[in-house]
């Protein structure tokens, strides 16, 4: 129980939101010039920049926006907030991976579309 | 919490959560006000969390059916990416705009703070506005949800987030008068924390949303 923590700047300060803002200001322009000015760099690549970048920036809002700390409500709100990730990587995971196989699997092979392709 | 509760009684007693302390006194002990909110506080963060996990099961919706064109048009047909870009700028400005609310807010100077959060407010109302326009565009293209998969993710995707975002000004509004008519009240505090967790929250789903939805869909 720790009602009273003494956490200082843990609701931010004018120097944290700025930095905080800088941050996210420059993650995000940096994906959306690569979007927008048709970088020539291939597309696996492009994609990690841009879910590399988009993933750095909700760590930057989670830390100097939402002022996530480990020690805040004895703990509990790092842990929900580990605990909801870990979810939400079961869920994006497993969805994906389920559902790009069973596509593959539903795909009609070529010679089965020719064959009824050819039908009478 | 530990202790087994037929023991005797700890030190001080037991102290269980409580959202409202009876026994606070305004204006006293100023310092540590926030950090006596560990009931509502915690609630509203258990809230959101739960919220991530809508938004996370629509992401993996739209992961799935994200390029089911039904032979309709494709990302690249359809989204203005400068657009977005401006729209996504409205959001980050309407958060740090509220970060300064709060920061004033901690300093009791409670016309510094509404300014900054009327500010705010106008920001997400830019926002929404971009994405209504968006939305009518998509509608006068014959890009309504019944097009395609990939249309039926996209706007329940987008279309949760803008509607999050639509109660988050409402309740901006409302807690804008609030404040008006009670000062900085303890209570109201409280609220512009919660609705500052909120706030920052949807800026941060929509970094996934203009991450994956967007620059993804145009990109593939």
């Amino acid at each position: 129980m720790s009602a009273q923590q003494h956490g200082h700047d843990s609701h931010g300060s004018y120097k944290s939101y700025i930095i905080g803002f800088v941050l996210s200001v420059s993650l995000t322009v940096v994906p959306f010039w690569i979007v927008m000015a048709d970088v020539e760099v291939s597309l696996s690549i492009a994609l990690l920049i841009i879910f590399g970048l988009g993933a750095i920036q909700i760590l930057v809002h989670v830390h100097y926006f939402l002022h996530v700390t480990v020690g805040a409500e004895d703990g509990w709100q790092a842990m929900s907030l580990v605990f909801t990730a870990i979810l939400l990587v079961i869920i994006l995971a497993g969805s994906i991976w389920v559902m790009v196989h069973l596509h593959e699997n539903m795909m009609p092979a070529h010679e089965q579309i020719e064959r009824v392709r050819n039908l009478p | 919490m530990t202790a087994s509760l037929a023991g005797p009684a700890p030190e001080g007693g037991y102290q269980f959560y409580v959202t409202e302390d009876p026994h606070h006194h305004e204006g006293h002990d100023d310092h540590d006000e926030h950090h006596h909110e560990t009931g509502t506080m915690l609630g509203f963060w258990i809230y959101l969390m739960s919220d991530c996990l809508i938004f996370g099961i629509l992401f993996a919706v739209h992961a799935v059916l994200g390029t089911s064109y039904a032979a309709g048009p494709s990302p690249a047909d359809l989204f203005e990416i400068d657009k977005i870009l401006l729209s996504t700028f409205f959001l980050l400005f309407s958060s740090i705009t509220y970060g300064f609310a709060v920061i004033n807010m901690q300093q009791d100077k409670q016309r510094a703070m509404m300014l900054w959060l009327i500010v705010t407010g106008l920001f997400g109302g830019a926002f929404l506005v971009m994405e209504v326009l968006e939305f009518q565009h998509l509608w006068h293209l014959g890009a309504g949800p019944g097009a395609s998969a990939f249309l039926s993710s996209f706007w329940i995707l987008v279309g949760t987030h803008g509607l999050h975002v639509t109660c988050g000004s409402i309740w901006l509004v409302v807690l804008l008068a609030q404040v008006q008519m009670q000062g900085l009240t303890h209570e109201n505090k409280r609220r512009i924390m919660c609705l500052s967790l909120f706030w920052h929250f949807l800026d941060l789903i929509w970094i996934g949303v203009f991450s994956f939805v967007y620059l993804t869909g145009v990109s593939l």
